[in-house]
């Protein structure tokens, strides 16, 4: 009798389990979920990658709390690529925050857009005659922009706030050049004059040229600097489209600049493997005298060494044809969560993150190109130098076509094998243009 | 009322496998015929369904289409496989052995074996970059202080004008494939040691009496019982450095040009482009092959250990 009792307690126990505390487990954090999001919130959250921007935008959220009773809660996820997972991940969870910052290509960019993950704040910017967006640099809201007929069939409009904006260029140590007996307020403007800038700095033992190449978006942009330069947008345009081959004399030269470079020994060893971070840390601590980095630089450097003399200039000019452009635009942009509740608490935030103060803030803060162009007078010199040539900028995603990853990346693989010597230029084109030719037989094959 | 009890029975002892199978069916069922799914289909990554369903299009292409850095990647991979299946191995083996025998201090080297496993592998990978590194690295400076200055490279991309076309192909991978070793030999060694401690002393001390020296002792007990030990680290080595990529990400990211990538690290490319099904049906490519390659050695061990 006492052992049925046993196996009935038991089967109960067992039951019990199976049909009411396993499915509570699951059920009870929903439930709690669903209940936070019933209550008449007055928090939003915002995801980003940038660790240099985490304090300041924490300082700024405190603020707008103390202001707007709003709470904003800024949440980092660093470093950038397992950022960009994870924002594709919530995206397909439909768990995005309410704002987070965007990183990624326009196609991407796009992808987000028509799965409804990104709100459409042409409206808001437009409101008031316009008064949010004229503060803001027109070239980085171009960037978050989406054109009439655009290629992935977006609706047009603006879909992100640039909080800051960026742009790359080329870096020379005032200390170095004077130690190789340059002068050192007057650096190379042109091609041939920086090249035999770096040679007589090799004469004088001094290493020439460090870039994060390892990195091979910045081999992209380099490389495309000097495209524009030699032949112009529209024949770059023209080569995205398949009009003109990558083994065309124009892009060959581009090609050869990486191997007079290399060939002469000028750059830094090692530098097709070299992350960014590598290459600024040779560059903080005076071991290279010119480096190709981005306007973030600037708080980087700062903060590795302090004492560091530095002027930025554009890269030099390999031909007269064409005006030298850099690339740049928004550095940090952020979007609302096309799903989000809290949509409208999510915008006025972002419209008071983009005033004159909290953008001075920002730029003294975290040493970034303010997005609003009325903070300008307020930041620190080295900045203003960034700042002067954001007129010159251009951006893969300014364009009207974009480039197939797999084209980009033997673009940037045969530069890699250009500088260790194992292909020559023309090899590299050609090779580039093979890819091209099988990409644009799949497009057309998808397309069918 | 016999058949009531035994479907009672019956239902009774499915109950309590229902939440295993239901999490194994979550986790790995659906997982897996997903990815069979999205690798017939055309799909970004973002958009809620595939675009379009291509049916073996992506196979197609990464088979006849993208052959040479898709099977480049699978041979540089095979290339850090063999020198984990050899040295690391080997090296593994040997210590074991050192280790099983009553040495002074044992419990010491089997700790300082088994930290390099144990650290992170992007650790490793940025410790051993500083050291392979051609300007400041730790590596040329001992070469250049033990007077080989002439033997000092930039290790992780050695130039044409440093070396032969070959040395500037293999050098990096080598250097990789040498810090997979040194970070992956401390499993082996554990577990060849927990094999080589379950071998019944008896056993030697009988051979040393019949008059075995060591090789014969090794060959013909150590040898023979420590097989299917060996066949758990083979297959274990295949395929922990078949998927490596941690390493190649923190040292090289896959160049310079594609001489480091391996297969995870174009999946993870392809991914990262937003070609989610041409990622998938990589995976599953990879994934048979990794099956044939272990089932093979499964097989080829086993006839071994008959014979």
């Amino acid at each position: 009798m006492t052992k049925s009792k046993f196996q009935i307690l038991n089967l109960k126990f067992v039951i019990c389990y199976l049909f009411v505390i396993c499915p509570l487990l699951f059920i009870v954090p929903g439930c709690a979920k669903a209940q936070e999001n019933a209550k008449p919130v007055k928090r939003i959250v915002l995801w980003h990658w940038l660790a240099d921007r985490e304090e300041a935008l924490k300082t700024l959220t405190r603020k707008y709390k103390d202001l707007t009773g709003v709470e904003v809660k800024c949440q980092l996820y660093a470093p950038s690529d397992a950022y960009a997972q994870k924002i594709m991940a919530a995206g397909q969870a439909k768990a995005l925050p309410d704002i987070y910052g965007f990183l990624g290509e326009k196609r991407i960019f796009a992808a987000f857009i028509k799965a409804g993950h990104i709100a459409d704040l042409t409206l808001y910017m437009g409101y008031n005659n316009g008064s949010w967006k004229k503060k803001l640099f027109e070239k980085a809201l171009k960037v978050n922009e989406f054109l009439p007929e655009n290629e992935y069939g977006v609706a047009p409009g603006i879909y992100g706030v640039p909080i800051d904006v960026m742009n790359i260029q080329m870096l020379y140590n005032k200390k170095l050049l004077k130690q190789a007996g340059l002068d050192p307020n007057n650096p190379p403007r042109n091609w041939h004059d920086f090249i035999a800038a770096l040679e007589k700095l090799k004469q004088a033992n001094i290493k020439g040229f460090v870039s994060g190449w390892g990195e091979t978006w910045l081999i992209d942009c380099f490389a495309h600097n000097y495209a524009f330069n030699i032949m112009g947008e529209q024949k770059v345009i023209d080569t995205i489209k398949g009009k003109v081959p990558y083994n065309d004399p124009d892009w060959v030269s581009v090609f050869k600049l990486f191997d007079q470079l290399a060939r002469k020994q000028l750059l830094v060893s090692g530098i097709a493997t070299m992350g960014n971070k590598t290459a600024e840390q040779l560059f903080a601590n005076e071991k290279c005298a010119f480096a190709f980095n981005g306007s973030w630089c600037v708080n980087v450097y700062k903060g590795m060494n302090p004492n560091l003399d530095y002027g930025v200039m554009l890269p030099p000019q390999a031909s007269s044809k064409y005006p030298m452009v850099i690339w740049g635009g928004a550095g940090l942009s952020f979007m609302v969560n096309g799903r989000s509740k809290n949509k409208e608490e999510a915008i006025a935030f972002l419209r008071w993150l983009t005033e004159r103060d909290q953008q001075v803030f920002l730029a003294q803060e975290t040493m970034n190109l303010p997005s609003n162009r009325e903070s300008l007078a307020n930041i620190p010199a080295i900045l203003t130098q960034f700042a002067d040539d954001m007129n010159n900028i251009t951006h893969p995603n300014l364009l009207p076509v974009q480039e197939s990853p797999r084209a980009l990346e033997a673009l940037t693989k045969g530069i890699q094998a250009i500088i260790i010597g194992v292909k020559t230029p023309e090899q590299a084109a050609e090779d580039v243009q093979k890819v091209k030719v099988r990409m644009l037989k799949q497009e057309a094959a998808s397309k069918q | 009322m016999d058949y009531i009890k035994k479907t009672r029975y019956i239902t009774f002892n499915y109950l309590f496998i229902f939440p295993a199978v239901a999490i194994f069916s979550l986790f790995y069922i659906y997982p897996f015929i997903k990815v069979i799914h999205l690798s017939l289909s055309q799909w970004d990554g973002i958009a809620f369904k595939p675009s379009a369903f291509v049916g073996l299009l992506n196979f197609k292409n990464i088979l006849f289409n993208d052959t040479a850095n898709w099977w480049a990647s699978m041979g540089q991979a095979g290339y850090i496989t063999l020198w984990a299946l050899t040295f690391q191995n080997i090296l593994a083996l040997l210590l074991a052995l050192a280790c099983d025998r009553a040495i002074k201090a044992g419990a010491i080297y089997r700790f300082i074996f088994f930290i390099p496993p144990i650290l992170s592998e992007v650790v490793v990978g940025l410790v051993w970059w500083w050291i392979y590194d051609g300007n400041w690295g730790l590596l040329n400076q001992w070469l250049t202080s033990a007077g080989f200055a002439h033997l000092a490279h930039n290790w992780l991309s050695p130039s044409l004008e440093e070396g032969s076309r070959l040395m500037v192909r293999m050098l990096p991978l080598t250097c990789i494939a040498i810090v997979h070793c040194w970070k992956g030999f401390g499993w082996a060694f554990i577990i060849l040691l927990a094999g080589l401690q379950n071998i019944p002393r008896n056993l030697y001390e009988a051979a040393k009496v019949d008059g075995a020296d060591a090789w014969e002792v090794f060959w013909r007990i150590t040898f023979p019982i420590m097989m299917p030990v060996m066949i758990l680290v083979v297959i274990l080595t295949i395929l922990g450095a078949m998927q490596g990529f941690v390493l190649i990400l923190a040292m090289t990211n896959g160049g310079p040009y594609y001489y480091t990538e391996v297969p995870v690290t174009r999946i993870l490319d392809s991914m990262r482009n937003g070609h989610f099904g041409f990622a998938c049906a990589q995976s599953l490519i990879f994934g048979m092959i990794l099956l044939i390659l272990s089932f093979s050695q499964f097989k080829l061990s086993r006839k071994m250990q008959k014979a």
